[in-house]
């Protein structure tokens, strides 16, 4: 009972997921409860965690391959959140498509349990299992649009996922035939023990880890498939991915590089590995997202420089013992306040786009007259992407610049600090077009109450912890410390 | 963290942090109600920012009251904001008497500006809109002089630059509303630029950005040699660009553009005075700094003179206003550049009552004749009865006539000035005279002589809301006139609090005892040569422009070359825009832009393009020709991510 018990908060969405299909196929009729039961489970699973949090003794289940400890309560509540604003601001996107309704709810709650094991798999194959159970049904999501370049992005994910879950196991493989075994603790025993002769294979298979979680991620050189897929699936599904699985990607990384490959010699490695990506990304997705006219691809790239930017706090992790849980903490951070912010900023394309029937950005000029509260919710969100203060995504770049300085990879944090102000120019562009823009047509937008609801959830995200973000620094912090432990 | 110091005579102030807090968010809670839900409902878009404003101008009263019950105590209220690793940022509130001072200026003018607002703006189609900026300046004012850390005082600081854009380009249709609120920005942009220098340079030498600490730093010499030098003109960048002072001052006399009450406010009152609150918060740092404190003496020196001779050739009421504030805050900083910090406050404090109130006199009077321009009115004294008597108060006051508020504050910068350094006392006294002449050149074809009969109403502008009929003027609405009546009350009795120097003590306990110096006595022989010399100014005025004793075009004759120095600025905005704007800012950034676009972008437009066209090229062959190359791709990452690790740490 006691494991099932660390495991309840995903066992409770999973238990959502099946009873959304139950009740389709039940009550056919009363098909419009849908959401409500899978934001039931999503609820119960955060008050689970809750109860954990409370508990306080934090432990590991089915022989050490999955923990529970203030790392994984902080990412599944990060998870929670996300799932509960993305499946609030599908309810009208769903209805509009109208068929298969549970399904796609279904599939939602299925990769959000795939992406809170994630946070808490502390074993190789656990990891990959969790891997799977979440990404599966994305891709299944990213094709459930109805048109054509909705079937491709679904089918270009799923291709593309393939490979890159192959180099991910190649890699596994490399690590248990060095350490005889999966689990995180073992392998960094095994490789404080005889890791230094060695070290050409592990490198070789952190390299191969990396481009499998870099396809998640969304990083430089495995990002290929983002500005396709994203502009290709539809909104809902778009916001989930660049949030939910990036999320996942980094939590997942972060365990398995400092609990498993830890050791001074290698991290030294995969250190620069990360920083060399980060300035990548970072330059890359900017210089690109500077160019598109369509905003779904704009916030294509956006996100590929975004997860940049996590990556400096990757990096500065690794370099030195003190300032280990500095940048570790800083991509905790990052990734929440992101979260927000990022899903803020897609569901107001989702509202925008829905009834303009357009992402081109030219054809949001003059939206603060048409939409006034969208656009200012829009508005708030671009301006926490681009880093200025008062909002969660200022303290988020702060932190993880000051993290950057703090382990001596100044070179990285100008990159980063140039890539703000490139950065800012275009995501302030289409701020000046819905503000100074002058509209075609004076007709006043009417946005759907759930989408409103799912975008002031998420704005109101974005600032308050913008004015205060100690709450969420702290708990940052606090997850972040388990590194520093072990 | 809560830090409460006591005054040498009396104990801490005992406000509750609440309040002051809340002297801040009223105005903020009226700007996002404004914005969000009634922007389009003006008369209660005005009450809700008058009714905000209100309750902030009665809390600072009692800020005020209760600090004075200290005896200028201190109060700090601190809270952890932000932290990682050594970078703390806190968010707190601090008040003493410097900051009391300033919350009751900048409180009780917003008050009166937003209630004669009603009557200059009526009718205006962006009412709601300048109300909720209003709003926000005041916010962002009221937050700058609470702040008790640099950071904070930072974000307010650009607050409140942000907010001045967007009242100078109120009118944003018109051209030159539009390039007078982006030269504003930009120049005072430069001045920042120091202030942003000066903060990052504190902080890396000495990692921390609160205000008392930096005090003491200052006065136990930890802070000092050059790092304290150029952390002080750091700080007195900003000043001069904020403050309008010499050689940044070009952007004042064309944010003349924004609406009347905002000039009054913003450019007369508050925000122009916020670079010498600057200075004089930091005065501790700015004296231990000789080399500062002279920069800052002969720059308020070389702004007392370029603002008052400037003011004497302009034909637009409002420009000769501007210049006049240019130089009255040249006059301040002056003032601590030898040493008078509780005079430059002093005198920062009863400037904003004639100021703001001239200010508001020359828009009554734009309200009955449609202009601005001087050589279009004459003898509205008759008609305009209380706006006469009111600015003719103001300007005595202005001019230092006892005992006018204005003569006790200039008096006692000219003391000082005479006692700590002969030069600056020669500028100041020779500026007064021409202060008291161009002001009463105003005055005299303003409302003496015969009626010019103003500026034609233009029917065809949709956006003049001009009601009247300038062939006939008559006296403002009392929305207008009863702002003008309690700030000629200002104007008249501000100065009477520092007769017994209780002003002084009051502001000085405010700063660490030992930054202070003993200010001289009042000396009866300065007084009444200053005196003799504005009513020189005002004879000569007087003689000049009113009996027409010597005809005005025959001195411009004598004196060309200054005249025509004069009339083209000194030629520095032609200066600025040859040399910066256009050299530097448009050409160089043309090139910048042109290089960038040919390079980068169209490099990024043709990749983005030659990966399309290849594709597709590809596509036509096989449907999953896109994929395959992704997939390459991500296998060549693999290989050049290994290769990178295996170069750079070689086995």
């Amino acid at each position: 009972m006691s494991e099932l018990d660390i495991v309840g908060p995903q066992l409770a969405i999973l238990l959502a997921a099946g009873a959304v299909l139950v009740w389709d196929a039940l009550l056919p009729r009363r098909r419009a409860a849908l959401p409500y039961l899978a934001l039931a489970g999503i609820l119960g699973a955060a008050i689970w965690t809750t109860t954990w949090v409370i508990r306080g003794d934090f432990q590991t289940a089915f022989d050490g391959t999955f923990a529970i400890d203030q790392y994984a309560v902080f990412f599944q509540y990060v998870f929670a959140g996300i799932t509960a604003i993305v499946v609030i601001a599908s309810i009208d996107w769903v209805d509009r498509v109208g068929r298969r309704q549970s399904e796609y709810f279904a599939l939602v709650l299925t990769a959000s349990a795939g992406l809170m094991f994630l946070a808490g798999a502390r074993d190789l194959i656990t990891i990959f299992l969790a891997l799977e159970l979440s990404s599966i049904p994305q891709y299944i999501l990213a094709g459930w649009g109805k048109d054509q370049r909705s079937s491709e992005a679904g089918m270009k994910y799923l291709l593309l996922g393939a490979i890159a879950s192959a180099l991910l196991l190649y890699g596994m493989a490399l690590l248990y035939g060095f350490a005889g075994s999966t689990l995180l603790t073992d392998i960094s025993a095994a490789i404080s023990e005889h890791g230094a002769d060695n070290r050409s294979l592990l490198v070789v298979a952190s390299v191969l880890l990396i481009a499998g979680f870099g396809f998640k991620m969304a990083v430089v050189p495995f990002q290929m498939w983002v500005p396709d897929v994203y502009q290709g699936a539809p909104t809902p599904v778009a916001a989930f991915l660049s949030v939910g699985s990036k999320a996942a990607a980094f939590a997942v990384v972060m365990r398995l590089f400092f609990e498993g490959l830890g050791e001074q010699f290698l991290s030294n490695d995969w250190a620069m590995i990360f920083a060399v990506i980060a300035a990548v990304s970072m330059t890359l997705g900017n210089v690109f997202a500077i160019v598109q006219r369509d905003i779904k691809r704009m916030l294509g790239y956006s996100s590929i420089a975004q997860a940049g930017n996590f990556m400096i706090g990757l990096a500065a992790i690794s370099i030195a013992g003190e300032h280990f849980v500095q940048g570790a903490s800083g991509v905790l951070l990052f990734v929440a306040a992101y979260a927000f912010t990022n899903l803020g900023a897609f569901i107001a394309v989702i509202g925008i786009s829905q009834r303009i029937g357009s992402d081109n950005i030219a054809d949001y000029a003059g939206m603060w007259r048409r939409a006034p509260l969208l656009a200012l919710a829009l508005a708030f969100c671009l301006i926490s992407l681009a880093g200025i203060p008062p909002t969660a995504g200022f303290w988020a770049k702060l932190y993880v610049f000051n993290a950057g300085i703090q382990a001596d990879l100044v070179w990285l944090v100008i990159i980063g600090v140039l890539n703000s102000v490139v950065s800012a120019y275009y995501y302030l562009a289409v701020v000046r077009q819905m503000f100074l823009g002058e509209a075609e047509e004076e007709k006043r937008l009417a946005i759907s109450p759930t989408v409103g609801v799912a975008l002031g959830v998420a704005t109101v995200g974005v600032i308050v912890f913008g004015i205060i973000p100690t709450p969420l620094v702290d708990a940052a912090r606090e997850a972040a410390a388990i590194f520093a432990a072990s | 963290m809560i830090q409460l110091f006591a005054a040498a005579t009396g104990e801490a102030p005992g406000i509750s942090e609440a309040v002051l807090w809340a002297i801040i968010l009223c105005p903020l809670v009226a700007f996002a109600a404004i914005t969000l839900y009634v922007r389009h409902l003006p008369k209660i878009a005005g009450y809700l920012s008058i009714l905000a404003i209100g309750v902030s101008f009665v809390l600072s009263l009692i800020a005020l009251i209760d600090v004075l019950g200290a005896s200028g105590g201190i109060a700090i209220y601190s809270h952890d904001w932000f932290q990682a690793g050594p970078l703390e940022l806190a968010l707190g509130v601090r008040i003493d008497g410097l900051t009391a001072v300033m919350l009751v200026v900048v409180s009780s003018v917003s008050l009166l500006v937003q209630v004669y607002s009603q009557g200059y703006m009526e009718g205006d189609p962006g009412y709601g809109r300048y109300y909720a900026y209003m709003s926000l300046f005041i916010t962002a004012m009221l937050g700058l002089v609470l702040a008790d850390n640099l950071f904070m005082l930072f974000i307010f600081w650009e607050l409140v630059g942000l907010s001045s854009y967007l009242l100078i380009g109120f009118w944003f249709h018109k051209p030159s509303a539009a390039s007078a609120a982006k030269k504003a920005f930009i120049v005072t942009r430069i001045g920042d630029l120091g202030l942003l220098a000066a903060i990052l340079l504190i902080w890396t030498r000495h990692e921390t950005l609160a205000i008392d600490e930096i005090h003491e730093l200052a006065l136990a010499g930890v802070l000092g040699g050059t790092t304290l030098t150029l952390f002080g003109l750091g700080l007195f960048a900003g000043a001069v660009g904020k403050s309008a002072q010499f050689p940044l001052h070009v952007w004042l006399p064309d944010a003349m553009e924004g609406p009347t009450p905002v000039s009054a406010l913003i450019h007369a009152a508050t925000m122009v005075a916020a670079g010498v609150y600057l200075m004089a918060r930091f005065f501790p740092v700015i004296e231990a700094s000789p080399d500062a404190l002279t920069v800052v003496g002969w720059i308020g020196a070389a702004t007392v003179a370029v603002g008052a001779s400037l003011a004497l050739v302009q034909t637009d009421l409002k420009r000769v206003l501007a210049y006049s504030t240019i130089s009255q805050l040249g006059y301040m900083m002056l003032a601590l550049g030898v040493f008078g910090y509780a005079v430059a406050v002093f005198h920062l404090f009863t400037h904003a009552f004639f100021k703001a109130l001239l200010f508001l006199g020359s828009g009554s009077v734009n309200h009955a004749t449609n202009t601005f321009d001087m050589r279009l009115m004459g003898g509205l004294r008759t008609v305009m009865p209380i706006t006469f008597w009111t600015f003719l108060i103001g300007t005595l006051s202005l001019s230092g006539i006892f005992p006018l508020a204005g003569f006790w504050s200039k008096d006692e910068i000219l003391l000082e000035a005479w006692v700590n350094n002969k030069g600056l006392y020669a500028v100041a006294a020779i500026a007064s005279f021409v202060t008291a002449l161009y002001m009463f050149r105003a005055v005299f074809m303003t409302f003496f002589g015969t009626y010019k009969g103003g500026e034609p109403v233009d029917h065809e502008d949709e956006d003049s809301h001009f009601h009247g009929d300038p062939a006939h003027p008559h006296e403002s609405s009392w929305v207008m006139t009863v702002p003008l009546l309690i700030l000629t009350a200002g104007a008249i009795a501000a100065g009477w609090w520092a007769l017994g120097k209780e002003f002084h003590h009051f502001v000085e306990a405010a700063i660490p005892a030992e930054a202070l110096h003993k200010a001289p006595d009042f000396s009866y022989w300065i007084a009444i040569t200053s005196s003799l010399i504005a009513v020189a100014g005002i004879g000569t005025a007087w003689a000049i422009y009113h009996r027409g004793l010597v005809s005005s075009t025959e001195i411009r004759k004598v004196v060309l070359p200054i005249a025509v120095l004069l009339e083209n600025k000194f030629f520095l905005d032609d200066l600025y825009e040859r040399a910066f704007a256009v050299q530097v800012f448009q050409r160089g950034w043309n090139r910048l832009v042109e290089l960038f676009d040919t390079t980068a972008v169209d490099g990024a437009v043709n990749g983005v393009g030659w990966v399309g066209t290849q594709s597709s090229r590809v596509l036509r062959h096989a449907q999953t020709g896109q994929v395959q190359l992704y997939g390459a791709g991500i296998a060549a990452g693999v290989f050049i991510v290994a290769i990178i690790v295996f170069i750079a740490n070689p086995l």
